[in-house]
């Protein structure tokens, strides 16, 4: 859903529930009396609108409806509306919204939360601030244009009376809601908390233990449940023996979830639940299990084979996607051609929280309490599981302890939907970390065939790029086995490199596990062979790498990707608005190079490598160390292009997680499967990047007047890359095949 | 059974095995001890036992009879230690949910070592993984309070001389 769909309520019911209010300012629809139990510090007392109400003591309530997993979207979407709104945020409290359509997407996902939201927001704020001008006009009988809001009063300029927004609140309540066209919003030049680097308004919870977090939440007469899954995908349960965990003292009730035929959507896994009065009791007899499991069509894949098969199909000819001019030719009559295939193994997303959620299910519905990215999808799944309308369902979402899309996947809260329905009480799934590690929505092992031609002076004429890798269309839909187009759109199709022949093509992938979005998606893998390969192609060419990036990406100019059929999607947005701009890439590109010494020795080495996604432009500068086969990281730099940064702290700790995320991948990160099944289990074989080896990280942010674009992911896809590059440059070894610890050891 | 957590005396119904990170979660609604991984690996349960840092995930409860049990809520009586003011004058956390766990290795740390090395600290923050990657800003907040308790220690101490 658009944000289309917050103008319309935004027209249609504008002040028209003043009613509704406890005598205050209401924008928007008003909700339900629905609080959730950890929004402590609510006085509204379930009246919860829609983004802002105001109150007689001047608190102004602004409802934050994306999800808070660590990107500051509690602050920064708030911020938008009080700059507007001309609040002082001293006085400004954060509500979390429920699930509801009524406030446009709610998916917090694709680095979206506000580049989609950015103008809703400004004119939630600006339409609140015209109708308290217009309140206090009417109440000393003057013209509008003479009234002004400045820092939570409104001021007569000529008379320098004042009103407070409290004392206005019920009059503006009363106020007719703005025409668009009438919204007079701010220049930048006024802002006073975009771009400026506001407190995050939740630190304090987190540093207390105060914040809750779906495996937090408790109710009376709560079930804890855990649950044994099947470990191959599409297997069921054949035969159960729970005789030994049922003597196990405390444990309440053993259930069964079925998990149906594949596709495996959101579904629950097929699995045994042990229900208890704690987790460790449910732990405990969980492991007393004794469970068969069907055969199923997936055990016999193995992660290993499973890329040598990627490798040899990405060898053969395959799909064409989209191509411009005449790629076999400019091969065949190159001087010199190079290419190269390039791996990565299935990831998982670890967040540190488990997936957990809490449900409770009576005559009325369903209510939920879970840390989710995507509120709406956990009603219309919870719905569908329990036989109820989404309205029916009520979700609550608590902090998120990490996201990074295993928490838009909300297979887990319909599992606790499913057993509270059962029970007749109130359950709360919790996932261990082992649970999570094997029973993943996991990102696509991928093998990725490139070769270019070069002519006499070295120039690129030609380009092909070659990729399998099991589609996320997988999940969804029975028989996908190649790439889809919206996962060649992150990265590969839209090559920002000025080579006349190009080829895109896909290859035969199987699919024989979940396959989902992780952190900046299929832009890991094509962003980590595109940016290896010109690397490769620079040193080939003896040039500089930063300069040969240079000239392949060529004039500065605006690309559109769509050819004939093909239509390129810029992750929802218009090129007009979010334009693939080369010369951004490319100050990008020379900044991030500025960073670098590539004359660097003595076993030490600098790489680099810019790439486009999620709209936003990021460069990587890092040097490594290598000696005795081993690595060290040393230092890291990144660049970013997002367009306006509306709160720049936030902005440059997204890329400083994006920094260590991306080392995490490409340092150590492997999910093995072995007979269908994950062979990993907790942080000893599914390592995370710990504290010891993070290199001193630096951030850079471009200044820039353009539209705010992706934050959250942008920052991952050319970290990989820049690392291999750099121990290329620093050992002369190139590495193609991820994880990086297959080839050296990590100091 | 018999614990003390924060200073209070808590009289439990549990079986001794139990680890006391369900203990503290379930039993008494500490909830601000963190269930990471289970197995010792993440730190995110982190609590202090007389003083010591220790995983709650690992250490059964019949260990912490007759100890003083430190979790998160009582680090602080006004969420003010230095860490803690640390902590958000750097901006630290990013989704939170390690970040009990860091601040309770971090204070054992500093309770040990008032002005640690670099690698000082690397080597008693290790054992905490952050996945949204807030490492330099938990090095940066350390040193930080590190300073202030050191200036605060030093105050004390020539008022006592005085």
């Amino acid at each position: 859903m658009s944000d289309r769909s917050v103008e319309n309520i935004d027209r249609r019911r504008f002040l028209k529930l003043t009613g509704l209010s406890a005598g205050g300012l209401v924008l928007g629809a008003t909700l339900p009396g629905w609080q959730p139990s950890w929004a402590a510090g609510l006085d509204k007392g379930g009246e919860l609108n829609l983004f802002v109400s105001i109150d007689g003591d001047d608190t102004v309530s602004i409802v934050c409806h994306r999800s808070e997993m660590g990107q500051g979207i509690r602050t920064g979407l708030p911020q938008v509306v009080a700059d507007e709104l001309e609040a002082d945020w001293q006085k400004v409290k954060v509500v979390q919204g429920l699930g509801d359509k009524r406030y446009g997407s709610q998916n917090t996902d694709g680095s979206r939360s506000v580049r989609r939201f950015y103008d809703t927001m400004r004119r939630m704020g600006a339409s609140a601030r015209t109708m308290l001008e217009r309140a206090a006009a009417e109440r000393w009988n003057v013209p509008a244009k003479e009234c002004a809001a400045r820092n939570h009063v409104i001021i007569h300029i000529p008379t320098d009376r004042r009103l407070g927004f409290g004392e206005l609140a019920a009059a503006a309540a009363k106020q007719a809601v703005p025409d668009e066209k009438d919204l007079r919003l701010k220049d930048s030049a006024q802002f006073n908390y975009i771009g400026k680097p506001v407190d995050t308004v939740d630190t304090p919870d987190m540093v207390t233990g105060r914040a809750n977090y779906g495996q937090d939440v408790h109710l009376d007469n709560m079930l804890i449940a855990s649950i044994e899954r099947a470990p191959v995908l599409g297997s069921g349960i054949a035969k159960l023996d729970d005789s030994a965990a049922r003597k196990v003292r405390g444990l309440v009730a053993v259930e069964r979830l079925d998990g149906g035929a594949e596709p495996p959507l959101f579904k629950p896994l097929s699995g045994v639940a042990v229900l208890a009065h704690n987790t460790w009791t449910a732990l405990k007899a969980r492991k007393l299990l004794n469970i068969e499991w069907t055969e199923s069509p997936h055990e016999q894949h193995d992660s290993d084979d499973y890329l040598e098969t990627l490798k040899d199909n990405v060898r053969q000819t395959g799909k064409t996607a989209v191509a411009e001019g005449d790629v076999d030719i400019a091969l065949e009559t190159a001087s010199r051609q190079h290419s190269a295939i390039y791996t990565l193994p299935y990831l998982a997303h670890a967040t540190m929280e488990p997936p957990s959620a809490t449900a409770v299910v009576g005559e009325e519905g369903c209510e939920i309490w879970s840390c989710v990215q995507d509120p709406q999808s956990v009603q219309q799944h919870v719905g569908q599981a329990l036989g109820l309308p989404p309205e029916k369902v009520k979700v609550n979402v608590t902090f998120l302890g990490g996201g990074f899309g295993r928490k838009s996947k909300p297979d887990f809260v319909v599992e606790a939907a499913l057993l509270a329905k059962k029970m007749q009480r109130p359950v709360k799934v919790v996932w261990s970390r082992e649970d999570d590690i094997r029973h993943d929505y996991y990102h696509a092992a991928s093998a990725a065939y490139f070769q270019a031609g070069l002519d006499e002076h070295g120039k690129v004429d030609g380009w092909l790029q070659r990729t399998a890798f099991p589609s996320i269309g997988g999940t969804f839909q029975p028989g996908v086995d190649h790439p889809a187009n919206f996962e060649l759109d992150l990265g590969l199709t839209d090559l920002p490199f000025a080579i006349a022949n190009r080829r895109t093509e896909t290859q035969q992938a199987d699919y024989h596990a979940r396959i989902g979005w992780l952190r900046s998606v299929s832009n890991i893998q094509n962003a980590f062979g595109v940016c290896s390969f010109a690397d490769e192609l620079a040193h080939i060419n003896g040039r500089r790498p930063d300069e040969f990036l240079l000239d392949l990406i060529g004039p500065d100019r605006k690309i559109d990707p769509s050819q004939g059929d093909y239509k390129y999607g810029n992750y929802g947005e218009t090129l007009e608005k979010f334009p693939i701009d080369t010369a951004r890439l490319k100050n990008v590109l020379r900044r991030t190079a500025a960073r670098a010494d590539f004359d660097t020795d003595g076993g030490e080495g600098w790489g680099i490598a810019v790439h486009r996604s999620f709209l936003s432009y990021v460069g990587i500068a890092t040097r490594v160390q290598v000696r005795d086969e081993q690595l060290k990281i040393l230092q890291m730099h990144c660049v970013a292009d997002v367009g306006l940064a509306v709160n720049p702290d936030r902005v440059k700790s997204q890329m400083e997680g994006a920094m260590i995320f991306g080392m995490s991948l490409a340092l150590m990160g492997e999910i093995k499967m072995q007979n269908g099944a994950v062979a990993n289990s907790n942080f000893h074989d599914y390592p995370l990047l710990r504290m010891h080896q993070c290199p001193s990280l630096t951030v850079e942010l471009v200044a820039s007047g353009e539209p705010p674009a992706g934050v959250g992911e942008p920052g991952v896809p050319p970290v990989a890359p820049s690392i291999t590059n750099a121990i290329f440059a620093a050992s002369g070894q190139r590495i193609r095949e991820l994880p990086i610890n297959k080839h050296l050891k990590i100091g | 059974m018999k614990i003390n957590v924060n200073g209070t005396a808590h009289q439990i119904e549990v079986e001794e095995d139990m680890p006391l990170l369900w203990v503290l979660r379930d039993e008494l609604r500490l909830t601000g001890t963190k269930f990471g991984c289970g197995g010792g690996f993440c730190g995110a349960c982190t609590i202090h036992l007389d003083g010591q840092p220790m995983r709650a995930c690992l250490t059964p409860v019949s260990l912490a009879k007759g100890k003083q049990i430190t979790t998160i809520e009582g680090l602080s009586e006004n969420g003010d230690h230095p860490l803690q003011q640390a902590w958000i004058e750097h901006n630290v956390p990013q989704c939170g949910y390690c970040q009990s766990g860091q601040l309770m290795s971090a204070a054992a740390l500093l309770a040990h070592n008032a002005s640690p090395s670099d690698g000082e600290i690397d080597q008693a923050m290790t054992g905490n993984l952050c996945r949204c990657g807030t490492y330099p800003r938990i090095r940066s907040a350390i040193k930080t309070a590190a300073v202030k308790s050191a200036t605060f220690e030093n105050a004390a101490a020539r008022e006592g001389e005085n």
